[in-house]
């Protein structure tokens, strides 16, 4: 139950008559990363909003840290840092400055502030820069800045909306790998994205919302097995007279099998199932060319639940 | 468990909230004032003043030299005194305050939300009160500064022209006039910080605010006469019809900061002003005409001006609040 660093029950928040979050029960665990995953307007940002205190909600209860952020928002506030989505800083003034201003908002003296701010800048590379000013910074290193300055509060919960978007693909890594430091340390993160294999990448837990829904929360196996029914994926190419793809879907365990090309099918299978698929081609008088397994990404559970959605709706 | 929660809109609880609402204040304060300070806007401001409260001075001072030594308030004739096409330096004052007040709090909100700070601030540990208010307190305390620095150079500027320092009433009534240009301003400050909580685009903020000091500024004036003649009509003539409208007509101005503004100042710098209202022959009997009030029956005057000023910018400052207070915070 300690465990539990942020709670929502039935978190309702409704725009007059729209409703941008639906309902929803989340809990994240202390020191574990968690991603918020859906699509633009499922209602991510309203949700860390919440959250954070920053809007109340409509109906349904918070719990951060064991506190409800709209009675405590001191306390809430000093103890979490939220990197909200296009952070922006004080253009005018230096990288060190920006941070220093934060650090007398949050109470901390000023020598403290001084070592930690530059301890934090340092580590997030942004040391050869910290008395150039803001103006001048590109948007991967506001993005390190942003979360510098969280750093300076000493959190225990990061909370972060698209914290990788508008990155190229080498500053996004970096990123990612920048939030994996974070718990390593025992930090909660929270983060909201759209850009799948980085949360996959960093994410003990994801919840995937739709609509304002948190259709699916799990690791991203869990979630592989619900919606593609399957954590495995196995290619195999193969060549032969024989019936191979009816001889692969008779193996033990495999749920689906899809040919992607003359000679390539694809399984969706329970397990890693290499072994017996490989005997079944050989038994049905294949000729064996290539095999390989993968685990199921994140991008696929994402679009066929999607798909599988919009195939409801259409039918319903 | 929380559904209670009351249904009156976001952040207004009735309940008590944790903590003190101005922690951080200080912190706010002290960065928007070295903001303004350093900034190249808070330069031209003060470029614009000295040079007004130069130029004033030299004129007046010219004209006042040649009155030396019959004059007991002839320092306080430093700032009443101009000379056509020129006004008075108090003149001056009463544009030049309300445009250096919104130049100074136009963008105080609306910039936050435009540079995309304002949910990185409302994320630490500090209520929405110390932002609004540390910035109010910020303008409002450059505002003084710019104020105070230009009386030093008029008094200063004063001595050296005139040769004659000026006594003690004088420097209490001059005083007085600051504080009450302050007020002043204070109520520009509030409506330019209005504006910005309003209007999201600083430029519709600043035109919005500019255009309601140029209502004050030239229309009240008409508008109030009108007004005044259309609800109490001269029929007959008659005296009492007259005083009447004229009367309506004074209390419909008041509205104006401007006009609070003025006659206040007027009572402050002429020791001689009796009144501020209508003075009837009858109310002038038994008074020495043209024999000084002391300096604290003068400050009585105006003093209704002054809580006047105050209220209007307490009230500018509570809508702000409000609207602040319920503003949804995405940016
Ligand atoms: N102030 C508002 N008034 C009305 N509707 C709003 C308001 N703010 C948000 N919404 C709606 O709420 C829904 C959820 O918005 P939200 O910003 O939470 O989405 P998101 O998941 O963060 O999307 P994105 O990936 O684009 O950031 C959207 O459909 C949006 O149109
Ligand atoms: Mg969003």
């Amino acid at each position: 139950m300690d465990d539990i660093v942020i709670q929502a029950e039935g978190l309702t928040r409704k725009y007059g008559d729209f409703t941008a979050v639906h309902a929803l029960d989340l809990s994240i665990r202390r020191g574990e990363v968690f991603g918020l995953l859906g699509p633009n307007g499922a209602g991510k940002t309203t949700t860390i909003l919440m959250l954070l205190g920053l809007t109340e909600p409509t109906a349904g209860s918070v719990r951060v840290l064991g506190l409800d952020p709209a009675r405590r928002p001191l306390s809430v506030k000093a103890r979490v840092g939220y990197l909200p989505d296009q952070v922006g800083f004080y253009d005018y003034l230096t990288a060190r400055e920006n941070l220093a201003y934060t650090a007398r908002l949050n109470g901390i003296p000023r020598a403290e502030a001084a070592t930690r701010i530059e301890e934090s800048l340092r580590r997030m590379g942004l040391g050869e820069v910290m008395d150039k000013r803001v103006g001048a910074f590109s948007r991967g290193m506001r993005q390190r800045l942003g979360l510098a300055e969280i750093l300076v509060k000493r959190p225990e919960i990061v909370i972060m909306d698209e914290p990788t978007l508008g990155l190229d693909p080498e500053a996004a890594r970096e990123f990612l790998e920048l939030i994996r430091g974070l718990r390593a340390e025992g930090i909660t993160v929270l983060l909201s994205s759209h850009l799948l294999h980085q949360v996959q990448a960093v994410c003990d837990r994801v919840g995937l919302f739709s609509h304002g829904r948190l259709a699916l929360v799990g690791p991203v196996d869990e979630l592989a097995r619900q919606v593609l029914g399957g954590g495995y994926r196995i290619i195999i190419e193969a060549e032969g007279e024989a019936n191979l793809e009816q001889a692969l879907g008779r193996v033990e365990g495999v749920q689906r099998v899809s040919r992607t090309g003359p000679a390539r099918f694809v399984l969706d299978a329970a397990g890693d199932l290499r072994a017996a698929a490989a005997r079944a081609v050989v038994d049905a008088g294949g000729r064996l060319l290539a095999l390989a397994s993968e685990a199921p990404s994140l991008e696929e559970i994402y679009a066929r639940y999607f798909q599988k959605e919009a195939s409801h709706a259409g039918t319903a | 468990m929380l559904a209670q929660r009351k249904a009156s809109g976001p952040m207004v609880s009735a309940e008590r909230r944790e903590g003190s609402p101005w922690t951080g204040l200080w912190a706010v304060v002290s960065k928007e004032v070295t903001d303004y300070l350093t900034s190249t806007r808070m330069f031209i401001l003060e470029l614009i003043t000295v040079l007004t409260a130069a130029g004033t001075v030299f004129v007046a001072s010219g004209r006042l030299r040649e009155t030396v030594g019959q004059d007991p308030y002839l320092f306080l004739r430093l700032f009443t005194t101009g000379r056509e096409p020129l006004p008075a330096f108090v003149g001056f004052l009463v544009f030049l305050v309300p445009i250096i007040a919104i130049a100074l709090s136009f963008d105080a909100i609306n910039g936050e939300f435009g540079q995309r700070t304002m949910s990185r601030l409302l994320a630490q540990p500090i209520y929405r009160d110390a932002v609004l208010l540390g910035k109010f307190l910020a303008g409002l305390f450059t505002l003084a500064l710019v104020l105070t620095t230009i009386w030093l150079l008029i008094a200063g500027l004063g001595i050296l022209r005139l040769g004659v320092p000026p006594g003690g009433e004088e420097t209490a009534r001059v005083l007085w006039f600051l504080v009450l240009t302050i007020a002043y301003g204070g109520f520009w400050l509030a409506l330019g910080m209005l504006c910005s909580v309003v209007f999201r685009q600083s430029a519709t903020a600043a035109m919005a605010a500019l255009a309601t000091w140029l209502f004050f500024m030239i229309f009240w004036g008409i508008v109030a006469g009108m007004l005044a003649q259309a609800l109490r009509p001269v029929r007959f003539g008659l005296p009492t019809e007259l005083l009447a409208q004229a009367q309506l007509e004074q209390a419909l101005s008041r509205l104006s900061p401007n006009t609070l503004y003025v006659e206040a100042t007027v009572a402050l710098l002429n020791p001689e002003v009796r009144s501020l209202g209508i003075v009837l022959p009858t109310q002038l009997e038994g008074a020495i005409l043209g024999a000084p009030l002391p300096l604290g029956e003068s400050v009585m005057l105006g003093w209704p001006h002054l809580v006047g000023l105050v209220a209007g910018t307490l009230l500018l400052f509570a809508l702000a609040y409000v609207r602040f207070q319920r503003s949804e915070v995405r940016a």
